[in-house]
């Protein structure tokens, strides 16, 4: 083989496109290969989020921060017992623990028209990150005259598990606030699931879902304001999931375009 | 069976599809690109396209996974993918992977759409789940069809316009196999994507997670059960082959499945920038992944956009990418509003 034969690192002259996305392009190639130190770099990356996985939500710090916004709070657990059950079975994360469902159901009824769930899903470091200042953002956004009873903190929870503890507490509209799925490029997404007339057995599509609420995704700010924007149509609709369409920047683009049309 | 009796069978069965090019004629692979960005960026969107297209990926489809469910906000998309097709004059489609009933209110409003997406299962328990049902899919057919976008004419002299996603495990999460295995409810989704004739079904193999399918070992199998079932049943399958970071699998297991599935004749793969999707949170297959199966098993992309690859001097006489410089036409001529920093 001679020199010229030889692959060497070709790089790929788009590499200012960059600055666009923090997705992996322009890497550029060895052949038709990835050069090593972008496998190296990938290698480091997946190690990083495996261990987000595992890592357990700070229940006690995440409490005395949301206390210090004024929202009151309450504790349950799902039905898992550890971190291994909580990734094979997912039916056990979505129902509450036999202790926090008689917690619930011995609490004093009253009316809720919007409560709010916290679980830690696979990412306690989204929930960690960003549930205390997008409930901060949602202060703005929620109608004054809303009661909203306590925001609810589950342990090794699943979406689902929201719909039974608002069945419980008898809540017209549940938001759950979870850690996603760790991405490689983002360990810390957190989504929101809007569900209205929340009960044991609702499916995907009687949801709402916002997802990848976080600095470098959508912003506290932008997320209050469209998942309240949703709260109040699934209250007016009387709807939530597939038949709730998000139009929510069409309002926006109208108000924003009105000023300018006189 | 077998993993090698599932390859073998498979690859006896060729399933030929077409919209803007011809979809899964013997000895080719094609690929989906898929350029997502975590706020659907419209510059983010096209840098990642832009890779792709240079890395010869995007005969399948361009499909974006969007992280909007906003009608104004789609309607964008739309027109982002169709003039990054037409200034380039592209021998594909588009597809934005948003529910049915959006396309369909999209198509209304004058939307560029190409091909329609929906993901479906094996029951109607969990299609309906899924916030669908074969009326659904049927009307969403005979709307796209109606636009009449496709170029290509396949052997029955029509156009193939449906985009399907399935994958093992989502009857069982709905809670809605009566009992049934993941694999049986999977080969029922094959049969209501074979009643729609669509361009492409991917089963996105690994995306579901550890509770269904647990490790590499098992997505392995999955896929290469899939890729059997689908293409004995006539249906155009591809494989995302991926996995998420809470199951026991790496890029190790994924280059296994790819080979594995590639010698079967899979019909397409996933592009994705490095393999890595930055809205979705999985890993999958990259442009580099794509041009590694079509060098060591000597496999072509769609040849209309084979075509288009030589005469966009990506590609070489001998199918081998080219070395891109920063004069490139395609770098030269990026529609500029995508480009500019804000």
């Amino acid at each position: 083989m001679s020199d010229t034969d030889k692959p060497s690192l070709q790089q790929d002259p788009w590499y200012q496109l960059r600055r666009f996305t923090r997705a992996r392009i322009a890497l550029g190639r060895v052949g038709s290969s990835l050069p090593t130190k972008e496998v190296l770099d990938f290698g480091l990356s997946h190690a990083m989020a495996r261990d987000a996985v595992h890592l357990p939500l700070d229940v006690d710090a995440l409490e005395q921060s949301i206390q210090a916004l004024d929202y009151q709070t309450l504790r349950v657990q799902s039905r898992i017992p550890d971190r291994a059950s909580y990734l094979l079975r997912p039916d056990w994360g979505r129902r509450l623990h036999a202790d926090s469902l008689a917690k619930l159901q011995a609490l004093p009824k009253q009316p809720i028209d919007f409560l709010i769930v916290v679980g830690d899903g696979l990412s306690s470091l989204a929930v960690s990150r960003h549930v205390e200042p997008l409930l901060e953002a949602m202060k703005t956004y929620i109608p004054t005259e809303w009661n909203l009873g306590s925001v609810v903190i589950a342990s090794q929870a699943r979406v689902a598990i929201a719909d039974e503890v608002a069945e419980t507490l008898g809540a017209k509209m549940v938001a759950m606030l979870i850690g996603e799925r760790p991405g490689l490029s983002s360990p810390d997404s957190l989504g929101v699931y809007l569900t209205f007339n929340p009960h044991v057995g609702c499916s995907d599509a009687d949801r709402n879902c916002i997802s990848n609420v976080r600095p470098e995704g959508l912003v506290y700010d932008a997320a209050a304001k469209k998942l309240l924007w949703l709260a109040k149509e699934a209250l007016r609709l009387q709807v939530s999931g597939v038949a709730l369409k998000d139009e929510s920047d069409a309002v926006q683009i109208e108000v924003e375009d009105a000023p300018r049309l006189k | 069976m077998r993993n090698q009796d599932l390859i073998l069978v498979a690859k006896k069965c060729h399933v030929i599809t077409a919209f803007r090019n011809t979809i899964g004629l013997p000895g080719h692979l094609s690929v989906r690109l898929q350029p997502n960005h975590p706020t659907d960026d419209p510059r983010g969107i096209a840098a990642s396209m832009l890779d792709g297209l240079l890395y010869g990926s995007g005969d399948a489809v361009i499909g974006i996974n969007p992280a909007t469910d906003s009608i104004p906000a789609l309607m964008d998309l739309y027109y982002l993918v169709d003039e990054v097709i037409n200034q380039y004059e592209i021998p594909t489609q588009s597809c934005i992977l948003t529910h049915v009933t959006n396309q369909i209110q999209l198509i209304e409003k004058g939307a560029p759409l190409d091909l329609v997406f929906q993901s479906i299962a094996g029951t109607e328990k969990a299609n309906k789940s899924f916030g669908i049902d074969l009326a659904m899919l049927r009307e969403a057919q005979s709307a796209a069809l109606s636009l009449n976008r496709g170029t290509v004419k396949n052997e029955s002299g029509g156009n193939n316009v449906m985009y399907f996603e399935t994958g093992q495990g989502s009857v069982l999460s709905a809670n809605a196999n009566f009992g049934v295995d993941q694999q049986t409810c999977e080969a029922r989704a094959y049969a209501i994507a074979r009643h729609l004739s669509p361009l492409l079904t991917n089963t996105v193999v690994g995306f579901i997670g550890p509770e269904y399918l647990y490790d590499g070992k098992q997505i392995i199998r999955a896929g290469l059960e899939d890729h059997f079932c689908g293409k004995l049943l006539g249906v155009p399958l591809g494989c995302d082959v991926c996995y998420t970071n809470h199951a026991e699998a790496d890029q190790d297991d994924m280059d296994t499945l790819m080979t594995l599935l590639a010698t079967a004749g899979l019909t397409f793969i996933m592009g994705i920038p490095g393999a890595d999707d930055i809205m979705l949170n999985y890993q999958t297959t990259s442009f580099h992944d794509a041009l590694y199966l079509r060098k060591v098993l000597g496999l072509k992309p769609a040849p209309e956009f084979e075509q288009w690859l030589k005469k966009m001097q990506i590609m070489d006489e001998h199918g081998v990418v080219r070395a891109v410089t920063g004069q490139h036409h395609m770098l030269q001529n990026m529609p500029k509003h995508l480009l500019v920093a804000k």
